[in-house]
């Protein structure tokens, strides 16, 4: 069987800098994706990020993920296997991984998981309807391959993706009738709320959607106010004429693999869902399986660099590999990390952490 | 190619493959080579690609990066393609599927 090093598996923000990390150490590495190009969800991000410059502050998604990509392709330490999906884990530690209709086994030493995440959906009647789309779903046929997802979008969540996805459709040409949030505040940054009001789109907070119309494809959306207590208030209503719904409600941690690995799950809101429980080098509770990004809780793609240069260090160091620099860029990533979740938009995230790591070090996965 | 296609925009430009002919249930389409067929589709105004096996209920894509199964379409005889990530080739035949869809049909 085929053996690595180190499997990264997922070629999004956290899988590069975790394979750029590992590679930087001297190990030898396989990153796989089942998408056509590096960058996972970078690639379709337009907007310029945030942060600190060690996490390309002021660069637009879409221009990191081929920076990332640059620094491992044609590396001969690193294999990229894109269009290959690890559709399995395996006891003796074994992944296997579907490329061209074929299935090929790798066993690696160490495995870095970094999956990412997948869109959450909404309940409501005709949720299932044509023209009832993700946010991540608009942004990819939008950005990536240049075509309108519709003519008018009413946009559900106001949280950074709802935001941004909604400037994004004003960019590419497209009506946006309003932005629903259930909450009673935007829960995104508010230069990206600022941003799509001053083009006139209104921000709708306490409303959530009634119901979508239409009988084969998206007609119309109709809204109404949330009150204090989260219940609809009838007589409310207000109806838009869109073609097109998007979601933007959150995303889950894609984490199957963890779940067939054995890894010890924790169900923590905060952080998306069911999320592995992992030590500070985030070593999950099974040795040698590594998570990063969202699938270790859901945040920014930031904070999955930081968390995937953080796995790809301790992954390959585990393995005997060092460089001078290793404690000093360890220490560094773990700082500009804290940095990131330091405000008041990361209070969420700093409490789902500190409940992942107390229920961690109950059953001894953190020292 | 209808209004859908985004010719000018601020931040993006679009390097689009050779235009390529396939069809989508018998109608003669256009796309771009190497597009998934969900965004030549979409482009077209086609947006129900399939239908609920039980309720036969329209279905679109929802997720686009190959993970819900949402749009699942029989090309070139092949049941249960993802659209959205199944790239788009000269001659394609493109077709709703009925169903769960029958593999090895000859077998």
């Amino acid at each position: 069987m085929r053996t690595t090093e180190i499997c990264v598996i997922g070629a999004g923000p956290a899988g590069l800098c975790a394979a750029i990390a590992a590679r930087d150490m001297g190990a030898r590495v396989t990153c796989v994706d089942s998408g056509d190009r590096p960058g996972g969800q970078l690639v379709k991000q337009t907007h310029k990020f945030f942060g600190s410059r060690a996490e390309f502050a002021g660069k637009r998604g879409i221009d990191i993920a081929r920076i990332l990509a640059e620094q491992i392709e044609n590396d001969p330490l690193v294999e990229l296997m894109l269009e290959s999906t690890v559709i399995g884990f395996y006891d003796d530690g074994a992944i296997g991984i579907e490329r061209d209709d074929a299935l090929t086994f790798l066993k690696p030493a160490r495995i870095v998981c970094a999956t990412g995440a997948s869109e959450r959906m909404l309940a409501f009647p005709n949720n299932d309807l044509p023209g009832v789309y993700g946010a991540g779903a608009v942004q990819t046929l939008m950005n990536v391959y240049g075509v309108r997802p519709g003519k008018a979008v009413l946009m559900v969540g106001a949280g950074n993706i709802g935001l941004i996805v909604s400037y994004q459709l004003l960019q590419a040409g497209v009506e946006v009738a309003a932005v629903v949030e259930a909450m009673p505040q935007v829960g995104g940054y508010d230069v990206h709320a600022r941003k799509i009001q001053r083009a006139g789109v209104p921000i709708l907070t306490s409303h959530t959607v009634k119901a979508v119309h239409g009988t084969r494809t998206v007609e119309g959306a109709t809204v109404w106010a949330l009150g204090g207590d989260f219940r609809p208030i009838p007589g409310t209503e207000q109806h838009f004429q869109v073609d097109t719904v998007c979601l933007a409600v959150g995303l889950t941690p894609l984490a199957d693999i963890l779940w067939q690995a054995g890894c010890r799950m924790a169900y923590v809101p905060e952080l998306g869902g069911h999320v592995a429980l992992r030590d500070e080098d985030y070593e999950t509770s099974r040795p040698s399986v590594y998570v990063a990004g969202d699938l270790a809780g859901i945040e920014e793609a930031s904070s999955a660099m930081l968390e995937g240069t953080i796995a790809g260090l301790a992954a390959a160091r585990s393995l005997g590999h060092s460089t001078p620099d290793f404690d000093e860029r360890l220490a560094a990533a773990r700082a500009d990390l804290a940095a990131l979740r330091g405000g008041p938009k990361g209070e969420k995230v700093r409490r789902g952490l500190d409940r992942l790591m107390r229920l961690g070090r109950e059953v001894g996965v953190v020292a | 190619m209808t209004d859908a296609r985004i010719t000018t925009h601020p931040i993006l430009e679009f390097k689009e493959g050779r235009k390529v002919r396939f069809t989508f249930d018998g109608r003669e389409l256009d796309g771009y080579e190497g597009e998934p067929i969900a965004a030549a589709l979409h482009a077209a105004g086609v947006r129900v690609l399939g239908e609920s096996p039980k309720l036969k209920r329209p279905r679109g894509f929802f997720c686009a990066i190959g993970n819900c199964s949402s749009c699942l379409m029989t090309v070139d005889g092949r049941p249960n393609v993802r659209v959205c990530t199944e790239k788009l080739r000269e001659g394609m035949c493109v077709t709703t599927q009925r169903g769960k869809g029958v593999l090895f049909a000859n077998d």
